[in-house]
C-alpha cells in the first residue's frame, strides 16, 4: 500500500511535468481532497443508517439464527472440520456478516476461524490446510447481499437509480462464489 | 432479467421492513439499538476518511497528469479482442491489492463516464462481486502463521475472473 500510494503520486507528478499538465495536477489534487470529504459526509448518513439497522438484526438474533442454519452447508463445503468444532461457528458468522455487508463484524470472525483451523493442524505445520485454502477462496469470492457502499458512491455521483445494480450484483457475486465452490470441489476430486 | 431489476428496486425496502418487524416482534428496544449501531457506522466512516482523502488525491493527480489515459491506451490494444473495456483494466488489477485504492479509481470512472454508463455499471457490479485477493490472503494467513498458501491464489483468481466476466455480461444486459 505504501509503495502503491507513493508510486501513484510520484508517477503522476513526473508524468504531468513531461506532458505539461502540472497546472491541472495542482488543481486536481486540491479538488480531489475536497471531494473526498464531501463523499464521506454522504457516506456517513448511509453507513450510520445501515449499521444501525444491522444492530437491530443482530440483537434480534437474526444473524445468529442464520449462522446456525448454515451448518449443513458447511458440512458439504468443509468435510474435514469435525462437527461442533469452534471453527464452524466462526466460519458461519464470517459468511453471514459478509452477506449483509458487515465488514467490521466479518473480519474478526474470519480471523478467529483461521486460528481455530490452525488448531486442527500439527503445531509445526506452516502449510495452509485444505480447509484454510477453501475458506479463504470462499471468503474472497464474497457472497454479498446488498453492496451498501456502492449504492452510496453511486448516489453521490449523480446516478438516477443508485440501487439499479443490486440485482445484477447479487447475480455476479453468486456466479463468483459458485465458481469458487466448483473449483474447491474439482480440486478435492483431483487430489483423491 | 425483469425479475433482477424488480429485485433491485424492492429488495432494500423489504429488507428494512423485515428487520424492524423481527426486532419489534421480539419486543426489543429497536430505536435504541438503531442509534447504538448508527454510532458505530459513523465511526467507521470517519476512520476511513483520511485514507479516502489520500487515495482520491493520488488518483486525481494520476488522472490529471494524463498517465491513466496513457495506460488505458496501451492496454486497450491488448484487450480489444475481449469485451472488457480498457479503461477498467487498471481498476480490475488494483482491486486485487487494495479495495480503498480501487474505490479511488471507481469514483474517477464515475466522474469521467458517469455512474450509469456501460463502464460505470460494469465497475459497480464488478467491485460488488469480489473481495480484495492479496490483502485478504496476507491478513488471514499471517494471523494463522501460515507460510505456504498452496492453491488459495489460483482458486481466488478463478472466482475473481468469473465475477468480472459476469459483470460485463450483466451490465450489457441491463443497459
Amino acid at each position: 500500500m505504501n509503495y502503491l500510494w507513493a508510486g501513484m503520486i510520484l508517477i503522476g507528478v513526473v508524468y504531468g511535468a513531461f506532458t505539461g499538465n502540472l497546472t491541472a495536477v495542482t488543481k486536481q489534487a486540491l479538488n480531489s481532497a475536497g471531494e473526498a470529504v464531501t463523499l464521506c459526509i454522504t457516506m456517513a448518513g448511509v453507513m450510520a443508517f445501515w449499521v444501525g439497522l444491522m444492530e437491530i438484526a443482530q440483537q434480534a438474533g437474526i444473524i445468529r439464527g442464520l449462522s446456525a442454519r448454515l451448518d449443513p452447508v458447511l458440512s458439504f463445503l468443509f468435510p474435514d472440520i469435525p462437527k461442533g468444532h469452534k471453527a464452524r461457528e466462526a466460519i458461519a458468522t464470517n459468511v453471514v456478516a459478509n452477506f449483509f455487508g458487515l465488514g467490521w463484524a466479518a473480519t474478526p470472525a474470519g480471523l478467529s476461524a483461521m486460528k481455530e483451523l490452525k488448531k486442527l493442524q500439527k503445531p509445526e505445520d506452516t502449510d495452509a490446510s485444505d480447509a484454510m485454502c477453501d475458506f479463504l477462496i470462499l471468503n474472497i469470492s464474497s457472497l454479498q447481499f446488498i453492496p451498501v457502499n456502492m449504492i452510496a458512491y453511486r448516489s453521490q455521483y449523480g446516478s438516477v437509480n443508485p440501487s439499479r445494480i443490486v440485482g445484477p450484483a447479487i447475480v455476479a457475486t453468486t456466479i463468483s462464489t459458485a465458481a469458487a465452490i466448483i473449483f474447491m470441489k474439482i480440486r478435492r476430486g483431483l487430489a483423491k | 432479467m425483469k425479475f433482477i431489476l424488480f429485485l433491485s428496486e424492492a429488495i432494500i425496502p423489504i429488507f428494512i421492513f423485515c428487520i424492524v418487524a423481527a426486532g419489534i416482534s421480539r419486543k426489543r428496544n429497536v430505536y435504541d439499538e438503531f442509534v447504538n449501531g448508527a454510532v458505530k457506522g459513523l465511526k467507521t466512516v470517519f476512520e476511513i476518511a483520511p485514507t479516502l482523502i489520500g487515495l482520491m488525491v493520488a488518483v486525481g493527480i494520476l488522472r490529471a497528469s494524463g498517465f491513466l489515459d496513457f495506460i488505458a491506451e496501451i492496454l486497450g490494444t491488448i484487450f480489444q479482442a475481449s469485451h472488457f473495456p480498457a479503461e477498467l483494466v487498471p481498476l480490475a488489477i488494483v482491486k486485487m491489492f487494495s479495495s480503498s485504492a480501487a474505490t479511488g479509481l471507481l469514483l474517477d470512472i464515475f466522474k469521467e463516464s458517469g455512474t450509469d454508463s456501460r463502464n460505470g455499471l460494469i465497475a459497480s457490479i464488478m467491485l460488488s462481486s469480489t473481495e480484495t485477493i492479496f490483502y485478504t490472503m496476507s491478513v488471514y494467513f499471517m494471523s494463522a502463521g501460515v507460510k505456504r498458501t498452496r492453491y488459495t491464489l489460483a482458486g481466488a483468481m478463478v472466482a475473481a475472473f468469473a465475477g468480472m466476466a459476469a459483470s460485463v455480461w450483466l451490465a450489457d444486459y441491463i443497459l
